[in-house]
């Protein structure tokens, strides 16, 4: 069973992202590594990214054509996602576990959400 | 056997297996089929047959085996038609551990599964309310929306989205981890004080005062996670103390209510009239968590302060500086401010409404809104003979109270005031 953890965090980043300052945001990068690396470990990663800032986004509407194109997120939002992971885990009590130890490692909350489809393996 | 006599033992006999046993159908059968849907579903089309079928087959020898098998083919039956129409039905079930969890011993149950799935920290605390009533308490969905409130479509929808995410996001039908064991209990004891307060001091004006049939159900599953979870396991002795609790409180529900409407205090309650074998429950059942060594846990420290309340014979034997000692070591467990209030209105028998008041009144900013810090607060500037503080206190405890029976009593203590 596959879960979407995101991590959400403001529009606009400086050369700091979303942390206060320049500890902090190296720690919360080896840490969130440190994380990383066990899901990999432990066959639960599927994959993970930080994403550019929400002001780089652009929303696209192709069901007209020609296609219109509109600069910004497609939500009016505080905050954006900022990343995310996907993890497989068989439950949720394991997906909230491991979405305690990713929110501890970025320094942020952590929405998790399951995938619609889940086909059962073997 | 007369017609009458037979009909009522019939019924007699549907009430009691309905009570007995239908967490225990919806249990089997959420494990067997991984589904609560079908699992409620089914179980209430058992009980419907048996309102069918027993007047007529008479009353079967085990009427959970009954039940249980008669649920089994009701779900087969829906299971087989779904699965026609969808083969993927698979994708919805739950997550069905039948590893043993060597911490907790031989006992699992299945029921308690059952309440720890709908008490999940995942799901909102009211849909936690609805589906434990209705999953492990069995009572409808119009009792529920009744109990709380609400429109029956709003708590259908409640209770069927709560459903939903169960089977969405796979919260799983199986006993926490020995880990999470403690905060999970505390999870479905905070879920059961809920229920056993909203019968006991009724929040809505439209409801009677005192709910018996919530403080029942509460009382009544309390006892059941208590037989069901080992002695030993972490957090049993606060199950005790929620029960004890539970129990202590129950007994002074007849002289809590006067016959005309309006609640009686502790001080005014007519002792008499308080149930002798619940009290003497609770008092065995704080009894052996003293006994037992152990640091209580909030439930028991809030047991024995019942404890304690319900040994005076007379209000003036009560022993307060037992209490004010218990409710200083809840103090360092929960620094919550109605403790606090609750500390001070002990406090205001032990050294006087002045120092009470003192303490109380550094709780306004936080209690504000809370009808019972009003409340107190009136009752020690009446007594301080600050009359003209006390009214306006009275006038917004009043104003406040959801509770009939509350504000007929705080209305007469104002109309009282010289």
């Amino acid at each position: 069973m596959q879960y979407l953890l995101s991590v959400y965090g403001p529009a606009e980043l400086t050369e700091l992202g979303s942390y206060p300052d320049k500890e902090t945001m190296q720690k919360a990068m080896a840490d969130t590594d440190a994380f990383n690396k066990t899901l990999q470990a432990n066959g639960q990663w599927v994959y993970a990214n930080g994403l550019a800032s929400a002001t780089s986004a652009t929303v696209v509407d192709g069901q007209v054509s020609p296609p219109v194109v509109t600069d910004g997120p497609y939500l009016e939002s505080k905050e954006y996602l900022g990343g995310f992971w996907i993890i497989e885990a068989t439950d949720l009590d394991q997906a909230l576990a491991l979405a305690a130890e990713g929110s501890k490692a970025c320094q942020g909350k952590v929405e998790v959400r399951p995938f619609q489809s889940y086909e059962p393996q073997g | 056997m007369s017609e009458p006599a037979l009909t009522a033992q019939l019924a007699d006999a549907i009430t009691r297996a309905h009570h007995d046993e239908w967490a225990r159908v919806v249990a089997s059968l959420a494990k067997r089929f991984g589904d609560l849907d079908i699992a409620e579903d089914a179980a209430a089309e058992a009980f419907a047959t048996a309102v069918e079928r027993w007047p007529a087959d008479g009353i079967p020898p085990n009427p959970g085996g009954w039940l249980t098998t008669t649920a089994t083919r009701k779900a087969i039956d829906r299971i087989r038609r779904e699965k026609k129409r969808d083969d993927k039905y698979r994708e919805a079930l739950l997550v069905v551990d039948d590893e043993p969890l060597e911490p907790l011993g031989a006992i699992d149950d299945e029921r308690l599964r059952l309440l720890f799935t709908c008490c999940h920290p995942a799901l909102a605390m009211e849909a936690r309310l609805g589906l434990t009533l209705r999953m492990v308490g069995g009572l409808t969905v119009a009792e529920i929306a009744r109990a709380f409130l609400v429109q029956e479509t709003a708590m259908a929808r409640r209770i069927t989205r709560a459903k939903d995410k169960i089977r969405e996001a796979r919260i799983p039908f199986r006993m926490p981890s020995a880990a999470d064991l403690p905060a999970r209990v505390d999870g479905v004891l905070t879920v059961l004080f809920l229920v056993f307060n909203e019968g006991y001091l009724a929040t809505g004006p439209g409801t009677d005062p005192v709910r018996a049939e919530l403080t029942a159900e509460a009382i009544r599953l309390t006892r059941l996670i208590r037989s069901l979870m080992p002695a030993d396991a972490a957090s049993s002795g606060e199950v005790a103390g929620m029960l004890a609790l539970m129990l202590l409180t129950e007994a002074r529900r007849a002289a809590r209510v006067s016959s005309g409407g309006e609640l009686v205090t502790l001080d005014e309650q007519d002792r008499g009239a308080w149930d002798a074998a619940l009290v003497r429950e609770g008092h065995e059942l704080v009894r052996a968590r003293v006994a037992s060594g152990e640091a209580p846990g909030r439930y028991q420290l809030l047991a024995a302060i019942n404890a304690v309340h319900t040994s005076a014979r007379d209000i003036r034997d009560t022993d307060w500086s037992q209490i004010v000692a218990l409710y200083d070591q809840l103090v360092r467990i929960d620094p919550s401010p109605v403790v606090a209030l609750n500390r001070a209105i002990a406090v205001a028998e032990l050294d006087g409404p002045d120092v009470a008041l003192a303490s109380i009144d550094r709780l306004d900013e936080a209690l504000a809104g809370y009808h019972a810090y009003h409340a107190a607060r009136a009752d020690l500037l009446r007594r301080l003979g600050r009359s003209a503080d006390a009214r306006a206190a009275y006038n917004r405890a009043i104003e406040l109270a959801g509770n009939t029976a509350e504000a007929a009593y705080l209305s007469r203590r104002r109309d009282q005031l010289s």
